[in-house]
């Protein structure tokens, strides 16, 4: 895409996009890393999202559709400005994590894969995501907290609404 | 920032700069960095391949193949030019370890993959990380550019005229694009369903090309090799299982971690010494070897060297070295609808067997372990997970069968606790089974 072409996304993203497309033996790679930054920046996989990923990659819509449903980190609804996604697998659940899990839905007031209805958070159960060594362990859209215990949300969470007025976007976007 | 472990019996070998600030090149260089790949470039293709095949390192992704002989399989000659794919997808449960090489050690997964290059021939190397360690990728990001900016990657590696790219990849959150064809398709933009085998990657892999695919940890593991040499490396571990291996052990132990021990080291001695035993003085109830997918062990089943070998021979597998260590006060009919359920999310629905498998295996332990199951269930349970062992299109299907096996055939007595209306006997997560 030339550097005037019109973009959802933020001129600094635009450019990575694209050095993204080249970087690869085929284009086509850039696919799903496209949309997960597109995702971080924009929030989730807008119809105009896909549009335009489509077009840089030069793919259909459809089939951009096809490989991002695939992907469960990828998504077409809004999620909160911080997204919580607990884990609840093996070695979690062994050490909690079905408390820590219920502990954020009382206390936000939302179930899975619900947002509040400030928009400043969601809740997810998200499988195994690779710190069951330090379990129970969730992730903040992507920071980690490691060893949780139901008694820490209520100051994990007010220190993401304390954020939440400052922070503009999504960190890493 | 995740803790870090130590224990006196640990043999220190790929971990030995975790903590000391590798991450930074000139650090990494000053404990001894770049020095095997220098060497490996002086040497050649066919030296590498022997010193491997000489180490006895076998891949620590999970089905544990020698990584030489894997190397050994490149065609020489290719009209498609041949790639290094390291496989960080790092989503088998009870799994943490390249977690921590990422993050403590990412310029030796370079340097791995330099060396696998320079094995087989190939200019490119691919290092494909799970979406969710974003903050990883970013480390590994920055090691690529500052090896790039000394020249250590490129079109002249080491001032000589051996090219070798290395390009990070991130994945979106699927299990399944960890096995080693579906995570080709993933690089190449699609959906994670596998390719047939054969053509094996190794022939025809990633863009047609023949492809090389290891363990984030195998290719952490290859520099050291090199450092150490083939012999020492391979005295180190059990009988044809060379080196040492990173063990996450989790669950109900005292102390957590991932530990670096060597190949063949003893299970128990591993949960009561190393991990410090069971969580409040408990009873041990079970332990799962191996990741999630790997058959459980009974307390009276884990006096047991953990190797590939002696592991398999022990009825289970070694897998990808996540042990789970399950105490007393736990329902397993719960830890088995938990696995299951893992499985039921994450199968790629490709082939019927894996598809529908899971999902009537996760409807019958959800309805047996809210207390609406009837006796035949058992049967049943271990009828369908019987019947996906070997029918499916790809590994996973055995993986989801396995376990579940396990728990049925081990413990049968308290599925049948779980029976005529009684609640689950451990009165845990109790949901209304809604099917
Ligand atoms: C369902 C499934 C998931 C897998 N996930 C991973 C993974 O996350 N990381 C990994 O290295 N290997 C994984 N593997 C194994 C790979 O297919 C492959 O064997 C491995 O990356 C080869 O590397 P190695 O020879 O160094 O072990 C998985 C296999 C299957 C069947
Ligand atoms: S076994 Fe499961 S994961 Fe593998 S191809 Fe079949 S449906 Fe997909
Ligand atoms: S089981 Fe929760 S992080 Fe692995």
């Amino acid at each position: 895409m030339s550097p005037e072409t019109m973009t959802l996304f933020s001129p600094r993203l635009a450019a990575r996009f694209d050095a993204l497309v080249e970087k690869y033996p085929l284009k086509r790679s850039a696919l799903i890393p496209m949309l997960l930054y597109a995702q971080d920046e924009i929030g989730y996989l807008s119809d105009a999202v896909v549009a335009e990923v489509a077009q840089r990659i030069g793919i259909t819509e459809l089939e951009v559709r096809n490989v991002a449903t695939y992907y469960s980190m990828l998504r077409f609804k809004p999620a909160g400005k911080y997204n919580v996604q607990v884990c609840t697998n093996i070695s979690c659940m062994l050490r909690g994590a079905y408390e820590v899990y219920e502990r954020f839905q009382e206390e936000l007031g939302i179930g899975h894969k619900g947002v509040t209805s400030d928009g400043v958070f969601s809740l997810e159960e998200v499988e195994c995501i690779g710190a069951c060594c330090w379990a129970p362990a969730i992730q903040v859209n992507y920071d980690f907290h490691d060893e949780l215990s139901p008694e820490l949300v209520p100051s994990l969470i007010s220190s993401y609404r304390g954020k939440a007025g400052t922070e503009k976007k999504v960190p890493h976007a | 920032m995740p803790r870090l472990v130590s224990h006196p019996d640990e043999v220190k070998i790929v971990t030995r700069r975790f903590g000391l600030g590798a991450t930074e090149i000139d650090r990494y260089i000053e404990l001894g960095g770049y020095v095997s790949a220098k060497k490996c470039l002086e040497e050649g293709s066919d030296w590498i391949i022997n010193e491997m095949k000489a180490s006895g390192l076998r891949g620590r992704g999970g089905a544990g193949f020698p990584t030489g002989m894997k190397w050994s399989f490149v065609p020489k000659k290719s009209d498609k030019p041949k790639y290094v794919l390291v496989n960080g997808d790092e989503s088998e449960p009870g799994t943490c370890k390249d977690h921590l090489i990422f993050l403590h050690d990412p310029h030796a997964v370079i340097e791995g993959a330099i060396i696998a290059g320079l094995a087989i021939g190939a200019k490119v190397g691919f290092i494909y990380l799970r979406g969710e360690y974003r903050y990883l990728i970013e480390i590994v990001e920055k090691a690529v550019a500052d090896a790039y900016a000394r020249g250590f990657l490129g079109k002249n590696i080491f001032g000589s005229d051996t090219e070798f790219q290395v390009i990070t990849q991130s994945g979106a959150g699927a299990y399944e694009v960890g096995e080693e064809s579906a995570l080709m398709e993933s690089l190449e933009g699609k959906r994670g369903i596998p390719r047939i085998k054969p053509p094996f990657p190794a022939v025809v892999g990633l863009y047609g090309g023949p492809t090389v695919i290891n363990n984030a940890e195998t290719i952490a593991t290859v520099p050291h090799i090199f450092e150490m040499g083939p012999a020492a490396y391979a005295k180190v571990g059990s009988e044809r299982n060379g080196g040492t291996r990173l063990f996450s052990i989790s669950g109900h132990v005292e102390r957590p971690g991932v530990y670096e021990l060597p190949m063949g080291y003893n299970l128990k001695k591993m949960i009561y010494e190393v991990a410090g035993g069971v969580r409040g003085g408990r009873k041990l109830k079970a332990v799962v070897p191996g990741g999630s997918s790997t058959p459980v062990l009974l307390p009276e089943e884990i006096d047991l060297g953990m190797d590939f070998d002696q592991v398999g021979k022990a009825g289970s597998m070694l897998g990808s070295g996540g042990v789970v260590v399950i105490d007393d006060q736990t329902c397993i009919v719960e830890f088995a609808l938990r696995t299951i359920s893992f499985y039921q999310h994450e199968s790629c629905g490709w082939c019927i067997p894996c598809r529908e498998g899971t999902d009537w295996l996760k409807k019958s332990l959800t309805r047996f372990h809210a207390g609406f199951g009837v006796a035949k269930d058992i049967d049943n349970i271990q009828y369908l997970a019987e019947n996906m062992m070997g029918r499916t299109f790809c590994p996973f299907g055995d993986a989801a069968a396995m376990p579940t096996l396990g728990f049925v055939k081990k413990f049968r007595k308290e599925f049948e606790d779980h029976l005529n209306g009684q609640p689950c006997p451990f009165a845990k997560h109790v949901e209304l089974a809604v099917i």
